[in-house]
């Protein structure tokens, strides 16, 4: 069971900041992953006054406030535009509408969840995070790190012109997913982003140009094959890893083929 | 701390404890309509909406609902009788546990979308469960029902 003794609704980032420091203290977002666990939290610290529950867009960017909740992301017709409908479909399948007008878009990037839709998401359409005080990096790299003080304040989303497709495999529906799958295609580079490895979400880029000379049937299976080949899977109770590894190959291809054919 | 919430229409004022869930909070005050189910954030049976929008109670702090509205089923009355009776026809529920969250995010998926198509209610009931239904009797219930409002209509 989670207990808090002290409930802080910060008036700044800095105090945000300062407070988080503490061990015993943390930050809440949607509060639904940490509710799980039975933590004893001093001081529960959270940033709903701060202004950071918008989707800001801009002809350049789309500007996203930690506390923006899944729904928001879910319904934003610029977001909806601009990702051809994948931000809806990485969505649309986590637990119910309840549950996503609660989950915010900071707990779910920030935690860094194996299981995350939304990370593979935004990894995929090349999201950076605004931290407090490491600043801006891509969120494929803030992927990799692990957890410290800091406090993720926003992602920022550049509208570089892309093609994206995003797919998920769940045992049944609004359970966690099985394996996540999303294809984007920007800049001339096409990657794959695969999470619920059950790992955190991985990419795995067109380095030998398998796609180079366009999306075919065939070009589709190759790059499969080579994600499979590069990515790690591991086992837990919803599958193995030689099954999730199966379903990099058909996820990847399916993903492809849909883009290839969105694209034409 | 001290909070003050809007509960169905009336102000409530009262100190709490800092980890006092909204579902509780609630419940003390006579909404027993509101229901823990899976404790986990996954049937829907806690279902509240608060600021206009269908929330998990049972997930909320009442610290965060400081400022806000609530409504639940008890506050619905009207509405709930209205579409209940369809639900009802149909036989659609055994036990009728997961009764009053299906209810209330239907009532949302009304007010946010007057009239959705059937893809549309199973995606925004999803998080909802039943475990003794397969849903089809509610589904027939919800289409029934908003067939009868555009006939009221004309």
């Amino acid at each position: 069971m989670l207990t808090i003794q002290e409930y802080v609704k910060a008036e700044s980032l800095e105090q945000a900041y300062e407070l988080n420091q503490k061990k015993t203290n943390r930050i809440i977002g949607g509060m639904l992953w940490m509710k799980m666990s039975p933590l004893n939290i001093r001081t529960a610290i959270d940033l709903s006054g701060l202004g950071l529950d918008q989707i800001e867009e801009t002809p350049e960017e789309f500007r996203i406030g930690c506390m923006v909740t899944l729904r928001q992301l879910e319904t934003h017709p610029g977001l909806a535009a601009y990702t051809k409908g994948s931000m809806k479909e990485s969505l649309r399948h986590i637990v119910g509408v309840q549950f996503r007008n609660l989950a915010t878009v900071g707990g779910s990037i920030y935690g860094r969840f194996g299981f995350s839709d939304v990370l593979t998401e935004f990894m995929a359409l090349g999201a950076e995070v605004e931290m407090f005080q490491a600043g801006r990096m891509p969120l494929e790299e803030f992927a990799k790190l692990g957890y410290d003080k800091d406090i993720l304040v926003r992602l920022i989303l550049k509208k570089i012109p892309q093609d994206s497709v995003y797919l998920s495999m769940r045992n049944t529906r609004t359970d966690f997913p099985v394996l996540t799958c999303a294809v984007t295609r920007r800049e001339g580079k096409t990657g794959v982003f695969i999470g619920a490895r059950p790992g955190r979400a991985v990419a795995v880029y067109d380095a030998d140009g398998l796609l180079k000379s366009g999306i075919t049937d065939a070009s589709s299976r190759e790059f499969a094959a080579y994600a499979a080949e590069h990515i790690v899977t591991g086992s837990n109770k919803r599958a193995q890893a030689e099954y999730r590894t199966h379903l990099v190959k058909v996820l990847t291809r399916r993903a492809c083929q849909q883009l290839g054919g969105e694209a034409k | 701390m001290k909070v003050t919430v809007t509960v169905n229409g009336r102000k409530i004022q009262e100190e709490i404890a800092c980890d006092l869930l909204l579902i509780d909070f609630l419940r003390s005050h006579g909404c027993m309509s509101v229901k823990r189910g899976c404790e986990t954030s996954n049937c829907g049976l806690c279902t509240v909406i608060m600021d206009g929008k269908p929330v998990l109670s049972c997930s909320v702090l009442t610290a965060r609902a400081d400022g806000h509205t609530v409504e639940t089923l008890e506050g619905l009355q009207e509405e709930a009788e209205e579409f209940g009776a369809f639900i009802a026809d149909q036989g659609a529920e055994q036990c009728g546990f997961c009764n009053p969250g299906f209810m209330m995010n239907a009532l949302a998926l009304f007010r946010e979308n007057p009239d959705p198509d059937v893809d549309e209610i199973r995606e925004y009931l999803s998080g909802n469960l039943c475990r003794c239904s397969g849903y089809e009797g509610q589904l027939r219930g919800i289409l029934n029902f908003l067939e009868w409002k555009k006939e009221v209509k004309r």
